[in-house]
C-alpha cells in the first residue's frame, strides 16, 4: 500500500473551502437595493465615524464601516433593514441592475 | 462598565456574503456579530438547523472559523468531545468551543446532551438562537413557540405557553446565563465577549425573529425584536455565577408604565392572527410576573 493516507490526511479531506458566493449571486434575489444619500448619511456629511447602523444591523454584512459607506449590491438581499434603521432616512430602495 | 460603541466592534466579517439565509434573517445577523465577538480561535459544533443552511453545501463553507457538523441531538457531547480533545493537546485556554444551535435543538431534541454537558461542568459556550419554531423544515411547532402561535402543525395556535429553557439552564448552576436579542447586535457581542473568557458551560439564548416564519415584512426584523424588548415579553439580562444583573436595554422597562402594550408584538405578526382574548391576557400576567421577579431578584 504506497498510498495509505496518514490520519491527520483524512481529517483534512473533510475540510471545506470557504467561497464569497456560495448560493451564487444572492443580488439577483429582489431588484430593489439601497442607496445612500451622501447629503443626508450622517458619517458623509460629517466626515466622522459614528453612526454606521446601516452597517451594524445588516444581517448580511455587505456594508462596509467606511465614509462614506458602501454597499455591496452584487450580494445584498434587499431586506430593506438599513432603510427602515437609518436615522437620518438617507437610504432609499431602488431598482438597481446587477452587471 | 464601559459602554461599547459602533466603533469598538470587530470590524472584520467571518462570514462571506452570499450565504443562504432568507433576507432579513435575524440568525444570520446574530452569528456575524457571535463571531466577531469569538474571533478566528474558535470551533463551531452545529447541529441541523437554519445555521446548517448558511454553511452551504459539501465542498464548500461560508466561514472564516471552524465548524463541525453534528447530529441533531448531540450537540452537547460533541462540545465536550471537542473540548476533551483540546484540554489533552494543551490547547483549551487559546480555542474557544462553541456549540450553536436552533430552538429545536435544543429546547426539545438536544436538551439531554446539554443537560449532561451543563452538568460535567464542560468548558464552553451554548447558544441557542430561538426562531420560535422548526423554521428549516417548515415552521413546525418546538417547546419554544409561544401560546397563540399558528405553525403548520398548530393550525388553531399554540395551546401551551413556551418552555422556560433559562430556568432549567440556570438550575444547573452553570457559570454564565444569558439572553440576547437579535435587535441588540453590540449586546449581543459584549455577551459572547464576556462570556469567552469566562470558564465553565456558558449558556446564550437569543431570540431571532423569523420573517416567513413569523409573517411580516423582512425590513420589520429589527423593528419586531426591539418590540419584544419594549413590551416586557423578552427581558435582556445576565446571570454571572448566580448573580443577577439586568442589561441596560432593559432596566428602564422595571417600570410598568414604560412598557408597550403586548398587543403591539403579537399583532405585528402573521402568526397572532386572531389570538383570542384570554391568550392575550395570559401574556399579560406572564410579563407581570416575570418583571415582580426580576425586581425581587436586583433587589435582593
Amino acid at each position: 500500500m504506497p498510498n495509505k493516507k496518514k490520519d491527520y490526511q483524512i481529517i483534512l479531506a473533510s475540510i471545506q473551502k470557504p467561497v464569497i458566493g456560495e448560493a451564487g449571486i444572492t443580488g439577483t434575489w429582489s431588484k430593489l437595493k439601497p442607496v445612500i444619500n451622501s447629503e443626508k448619511c450622517i458619517p458623509s456629511k460629517s466626515g466622522k465615524p459614528g453612526c454606521f447602523n446601516c452597517w451594524l444591523f445588516c444581517p448580511e454584512g455587505v456594508v462596509s464601516r467606511t465614509i462614506p459607506p458602501k454597499i455591496n449590491i452584487e450580494y445584498c438581499k434587499g431586506c430593506g433593514i438599513c432603510k427602515e434603521e437609518c436615522p437620518a432616512s438617507a437610504i432609499s430602495m431602488e431598482e438597481v441592475e446587477i452587471e | 462598565m464601559n459602554l461599547v460603541k459602533v466603533m469598538d466592534v470587530q470590524e472584520e466579517e467571518y462570514i462571506y456574503p452570499g450565504t443562504r439565509m432568507c433576507a432579513g434573517c435575524a440568525m444570520a445577523l446574530i452569528y456575524r456579530f457571535a463571531l466577531k465577538a469569538l474571533g478566528p480561535k474558535t470551533i463551531l459544533t452545529v447541529p441541523a438547523s437554519c445555521l446548517t443552511v448558511l454553511h452551504g453545501m459539501q465542498g464548500f463553507c461560508t466561514t472564516k472559523v471552524s465548524v463541525l457538523h453534528t447530529p441533531f441531538a448531540t450537540t452537547g457531547a460533541s462540545a465536550s468531545g471537542i473540548v476533551a480533545s483540546l484540554e489533552e493537546k494543551g490547547l483549551n485556554n487559546e480555542i474557544c468551543v462553541v456549540a450553536f444551535a436552533g430552538d429545536g435543538g435544543t429546547v426539545d431534541i438536544g436538551i439531554q446532551a446539554l443537560s449532561g454537558a451543563a452538568e460535567r461542568g464542560t468548558d464552553f459556550i451554548y447558544a441557542c438562537y430561538d426562531n420560535e419554531a422548526y423554521m428549516n423544515t417548515g415552521v413546525q411547532r418546538s417547546g419554544a413557540t409561544p401560546q397563540g402561535a399558528h405553525t403548520t402543525t398548530t393550525p388553531g395556535g399554540k395551546m401551551k405557553p413556551k418552555k422556560n429553557m433559562l430556568k432549567i439552564m440556570e438550575a444547573h448552576g452553570i457559570a454564565y446565563v444569558a439572553t440576547a436579542n437579535g435587535s441588540y447586535p453590540i449586546d449581543i457581542y459584549e455577551k459572547f465577549k464576556k462570556a469567552r473568557t469566562m470558564i465553565g458551560t456558558k449558556y446564550i439564548h437569543i431570540l431571532s425573529p423569523c420573517p416567513p416564519g413569523w409573517g411580516y415584512d423582512p425590513k420589520e426584523t429589527i423593528k419586531i425584536g426591539r418590540l419584544a424588548v419594549e413590551t416586557g415579553f423578552w427581558p435582556l439580562y445576565e446571570i454571572i455565577n448566580g448573580k443577577f444583573n439586568l442589561s441596560r436595554e432593559s432596566k428602564k422597562y422595571l417600570d410598568p408604565s414604560k412598557r408597550k402594550p403586548i398587543i403591539d408584538y403579537l399583532g405585528a405578526q402573521k402568526r397572532f392572527k386572531g389570538i383570542s382574548d384570554e391568550d392575550i391576557e395570559d401574556y399579560k400576567t406572564y410579563i407581570n410576573n416575570l418583571w415582580d421577579e426580576i425586581k425581587k431578584r436586583i433587589d435582593h
